[in-house]
């Protein structure tokens, strides 16, 4: 595809703005940086890629995938500044789910360990970890101020903090989680996979283009459990100080 | 008199705002103190540093001589049991609910100790089995009772359990009290907002205002005072 022809793509920006103009919408100036934030990043991500893909050095692909996790930290960090460390917290879980997916992937060959596998692969699990690291974070803060009475019962009773918030934890890890699986059950049906889709444009086999979808999908789930159980785990603890009291304003 | 809990110029701050200013005073063993005192004036803070949910920003509070730091929080709850004002209640049944100090400690409450305790408070049997978010605001606060003397505390903190219920219902907890504190010479500590109820039930009033201890001592001498603030006190909320 020439750049002239992806120019012509901009019709799908003009069309919200001008939706968000005339009904007052106000969305113009965030459509207008998302889109100039979109092509830049993105054309600068395609010629990294293209050299890293060309060089085939591990130093690269160690350093794609850290700028990948230090982007994700900071994003997810800001829906969980009452917690606690929690930026450290964060950065390690998606060390874990990164370590764990990969690992896996490459040490039972099934991709080969190569900068055209990892490097999407890694981006795909990582960018869901952040997501799942956000709602899992979103929900369980919320759950911890609504029932603040519940908690201080069982600790009241003599429960310890792990018995006081288990509630609260498995509620918010269940419901970070239900998206994915929930996705998962109508995946092909009602939508075909971006990355599929990708690869079935670019021309090649669909059959392999849905195994590699299936690889995705696995990992996927792999990667939501992983993310808010760690996270959760990580992040209990620190609502609570040495004599197992609730921390005030979480 | 023996102390059950002692408070030694006992402060406590909350973002850098003085909640209680050198609390002094003595909580006698087997006896109802009522602590009364208009809203923020501090009460269930001072109640909830008895059994460490909060801890004192200076100042020591002892539990029968000891300080409270040398308790280990779970066994300081369980020894210094609290009923708190809402009387939350967990998704269950009663039994559950009864069940869950035990639950906590990994054990399993025997039914015919849960149905000894249901007696306690003046339920029968056929409640162990309902479930406790259909009972009304009388019932759930029995059942809250119940589940924190299910511990078997030597101390009972109560923060204003019969708020929000009506006259007869009030009868109802009010007797159930004085027989707990007989039948099982338990150390009640009672915040009230209702200066009667402090009357009928205490042996020894605690007034509060503004953070501070007032006045305090043996209930029915303590209302002839003629301490300016408890008088005012005493007329504010009559006239209420």
């Amino acid at each position: 595809m020439s750049y002239t022809t992806l120019s012509l793509t901009l019709i799908f920006v003009l069309i919200p703005l001008v939706l968000s103009k005339s009904l007052k919408l106000d969305l113009e100036k965030d459509t207008i940086i998302a889109t100039v934030r979109s092509i830049i990043q993105l054309l600068i991500v395609g010629y990294i890629l293209k050299f890293v893909f060309e060089t085939e050095s591990i130093i690269y692909i160690l350093l794609m995938i850290t700028l990948m996790i230090v982007a994700a930290t900071l994003n997810a960090r800001k829906k969980g500044k009452a917690i606690k460390g929690i930026t450290w917290k964060i950065a390690l879980t998606l060390i874990v789910v990164e370590v764990v997916t990969q690992g896996i992937l490459i040490g039972l060959h099934i991709i080969p360990a190569t900068a055209q596998y990892i490097i999407p692969i890694s981006g795909m699990l990582i960018g869901n970890s952040m997501v799942l690291s956000i709602l899992f974070l979103n929900r369980f803060t919320a759950e911890v101020e609504s029932s603040r009475d519940q908690i201080e019962l069982v600790l009241s009773l003599g429960g310890t903090p792990k018995q006081a918030i288990h509630t609260q934890l498995t509620n918010a890890i269940k419901a970070s989680m239900i998206p994915t699986i929930e996705s998962q059950k109508t995946i092909g049906l009602v939508q075909l996979p971006g990355m599929m889709s990708g690869q079935i444009i670019g021309g090649a086999d669909p059959v392999q283009a849905v195994q590699f979808q299936i690889l995705i999908i696995f990992g996927l789930l792999t990667t939501a459990a992983l993310s808010s159980i760690i996270v959760g785990f990580l992040s209990y603890p620190t609502l609570f100080n040495e004599r197992m009291q609730i921390i005030k304003n979480v | 008199m023996i102390p059950a809990i002692k408070f030694e110029n006992v402060c406590y701050e909350k973002d850098e705002l003085s909640i209680l200013n050198n609390i002094n005073g003595v909580f006698n063993k087997g006896k109802i103190t009522t602590l009364v005192g208009p809203s923020g004036a501090g009460k269930t803070t001072l109640l909830k540093l008895c059994n460490g949910l909060y801890s004192a920003t200076s100042g020591e509070i002892y539990i029968q001589d000891n300080p409270i730091h040398s308790y280990e929080p779970t066994t300081l709850r369980r020894k210094v049991g609290i009923v708190l004002q809402s009387a939350p209640i967990i998704r269950g049944t009663v039994y559950k609910n009864l069940a869950l100090p035990f639950t906590l400690q990994n054990k399993k409450l025997p039914e015919n100790e849960a149905i000894k305790f249901l007696n306690d408070v003046g339920l029968n049997e056929s409640f162990l089995h309902r479930q406790a978010e259909d009972l009304s605001g009388g019932q759930r606060q029995k059942v809250s009772i119940a589940r924190t003397l299910i511990n078997q505390p030597e101390v009972l903190l109560l923060d204003e359990i019969t708020s929000a219920l009506d006259p007869t219902s009030v009868n109802e907890i009010e007797q159930l009290i004085l027989k707990i504190n007989q039948k099982y010479d338990v150390t009640i500590i009672w915040i009230t907002h209702n200066i009667e109820q402090a009357k009928r039930v205490g042996d020894y009033t605690w007034v509060m205002m503004e953070g501070q201890l007032i006045e305090s001592g043996e209930t029915n001498i303590l209302w002839t005072n003629t301490n300016k603030l408890i008088q005012n006190f005493v007329s504010g909320v009559t006239e209420a």
